[in-house]
């Protein structure tokens, strides 16, 4: 659309699966006329002779030749709609027609602003209630969100919010932990193919104010705290930036249970390393979230016994390899490491880093990796650089020291660790600024 | 039952601007085309293809195959590059 503004004609291709959002873009950005065409999904995996296929075939959303679209896309004279683009004012309403209990249920779940499941309806009274949980003003805003980075970004504000947290069942007391996390303005409801999810840690006295559990349990569903902290996170983002409908602003293929909640404490107090939001430069008596974006792979085992380095290597070479893990361990796991030498955190990460490696050939054999990665190291940008110009057999390190993130976390009934998929994009939020 | 009055969730969303589309040529004869691949995995397969297409096709039309330098960030000097030197430009394969 940039190049339609600079006076480019332009026809932009997608396949048709993306066809709803790819409308829904347009008319967002004011060029609802926007011309495009459509090929059958996939394109990934095609040989040149079946893409060849694709262009001399139909365009399926019309059922008209792909290759007429394209040219009359590029050539069509303009008519009057295509000149007056469009312009207009989508404003959302403070207050939703009054109904009964049913009926608003049913509203908030046919509107899609739920997780499918109940919630907690936000009455005038029950958001009144959440709003004491912040000295902030109901009209401040706190952030920005959307779904994805070609989208326009929704406003939230505080009162916003609390609506949010009211309806996921949330305390006010809690109400500055989520604040936190609308001000990271990321979503945790990514509309990304991928279907990515946000695991976020809330570190800091906070914890303990509201009563966060980092025990036994703490990442499943055993602490109020916990659960609706993380479930208010998803339902903000999923309002906040305007919905996550499925072939709309959600286009994750196989979904992820991790968006429902996934938010726990960090052990700091049974941990013998910093907590985490002390290794971004916070102090201890701050009070933190971090986000860590993924979500999409679950490694996990026990000990670490006489064979751990095989297994952590079995694990970190098994994994998603564009998606860092996060590191996730019972106390019981991080003190028998520090037993082994790793003293801190960042020991450990440097060793995962350092012995996680592939071949190239296989490194590089990936649709994100391809998409993401590759572009930069034909750019010249380093370490992609170097891997790429790396041997097909030659051994490439998966990750930098710096791209793997370790949480102590876990009730000590079993010395457990798991590896998540879990990136940290420099997003530690502080909870102060919003109590 | 009694009656609830209840707030809307939802954000707050931008006012949409209308934007006009450029203004179109009569053919694509002679004209510069540029074909920018978007970076997606194969897309670059898929814009070879039809590059192929329009030599085969429509020979006049003098294809031109571009990349952003990175996926989903925008590259103001490929796009003023376009501008310059081309008549209009087809990109894909994107979402």
């Amino acid at each position: 659309m940039r190049l339609e503004n600079a006076g480019v004609p332009s026809v932009a291709i997608h396949t048709d699966v993306f066809a709803r959002l790819a409308h829904s873009v347009a008319l967002a950005n004011g060029m609802p006329r926007t011309r495009q065409a459509f090929v059958p999904q996939p394109v990934v995996d095609k040989t040149p002779q079946q893409l060849r296929g694709y262009i001399e075939g139909l365009d399926p959303t019309t059922k008209r030749p792909f290759m007429q679209e394209v040219i009359e896309g590029l050539s069509r004279p303009l008519d009057e709609e295509d000149l007056k683009g469009l312009s207009f004012d989508r404003s959302t309403p403070r207050l939703v027609e009054s109904g009964t209990e049913d009926d608003l249920q049913g509203l908030f779940l046919d509107n899609g602003w739920t997780d499918q499941l109940p919630v907690i309806l936000p009455t005038e009274q029950r958001v009144a209630a959440m709003l004491e949980g912040t000295s902030h003003p109901p009209d401040k805003v706190v952030g920005r969100m959307r779904p994805t980075a070609y989208r326009e970004s929704w406003e939230l504000t505080v009162e916003k919010v609390a609506v949010n947290a009211v309806m996921a069942g949330a305390k006010p007391e809690y109400l500055p932990v989520i604040l936190a996390h609308a001000a990271s303005g990321i979503t945790a409801r990514s509309s990304s193919t991928t279907s990515l999810a946000m695991i976020t840690v809330v570190n800091g006295p906070i914890r303990d104010e509201i009563g966060m559990s980092s025990g036994i349990g703490a990442l499943g569903p055993y602490n109020h705290a916990n659960a609706t902290i993380g479930r208010a996170y998803q339902l903000l983002s999923i309002n906040g930036q305007g919905g996550s409908v499925p072939g709309d602003t959600y286009m994750g293929t196989l979904g992820n249970a991790y968006n429902y909640s996934a938010t726990f404490a960090e052990a700091e107090e049974r941990s013998p390393w910093q907590p985490f939001h002390v290794q971004k430069g916070y102090k201890p008596t701050d009070s933190t979230v971090s986000i860590f974006f993924g979500g999409r792979y679950t490694a996990s085992g026990f000990g670490p016994r006489a064979t751990w380095k095989e297994k952590f290597i079995r694990c970190l070479t098994s994994i998603d390899h564009n998606q860092a893990p996060l590191i996730v361990m019972d106390p019981i796991v991080a003190r028998l490491f520090v037993d082994l030498g790793f003293d801190n955190k960042e020991k450990l990460a440097t060793w995962c880093a350092e012995n996680a490696m592939m071949p190239a050939f296989e490194y590089w054999d990936d649709q994100w990796v391809q998409t993401l990665t590759h572009p930069l190291a034909v750019a010249g940008v380093e370490p992609f650089a170097s891997k790429l110009k790396a041997a097909p057999e030659a051994l490439v390190a998966m990750y930098e020291p710096g791209d793997i993130n370790i949480v102590v976390v876990g009730g000590e009934t079993q010395g457990a660790w798991r590896m998540i998929g879990g990136s940290y994009r420099n997003a530690t939020v502080s909870v102060d600024a919003w109590r | 039952m009694s009656r609830l009055s209840v707030h809307d969730p939802r954000g707050y969303p931008p006012r949409v601007i209308g934007k006009r589309l450029a203004a179109r040529p009569q053919s694509l004869v002679g004209k510069t085309l540029y074909l920018v691949d978007c970076l997606f995995d194969n897309s670059e397969a898929f814009m070879g293809q039809l590059k192929r297409w329009f030599a085969e096709h429509l020979p006049s039309v003098d294809t031109r195959m571009v990349k952003p330098r990175e996926s989903w960030v925008d590259d103001p000097a490929m796009r003023q590059k376009i501008a310059a030197d081309g008549h209009a430009a087809v990109l894909g394969v994107g979402l």
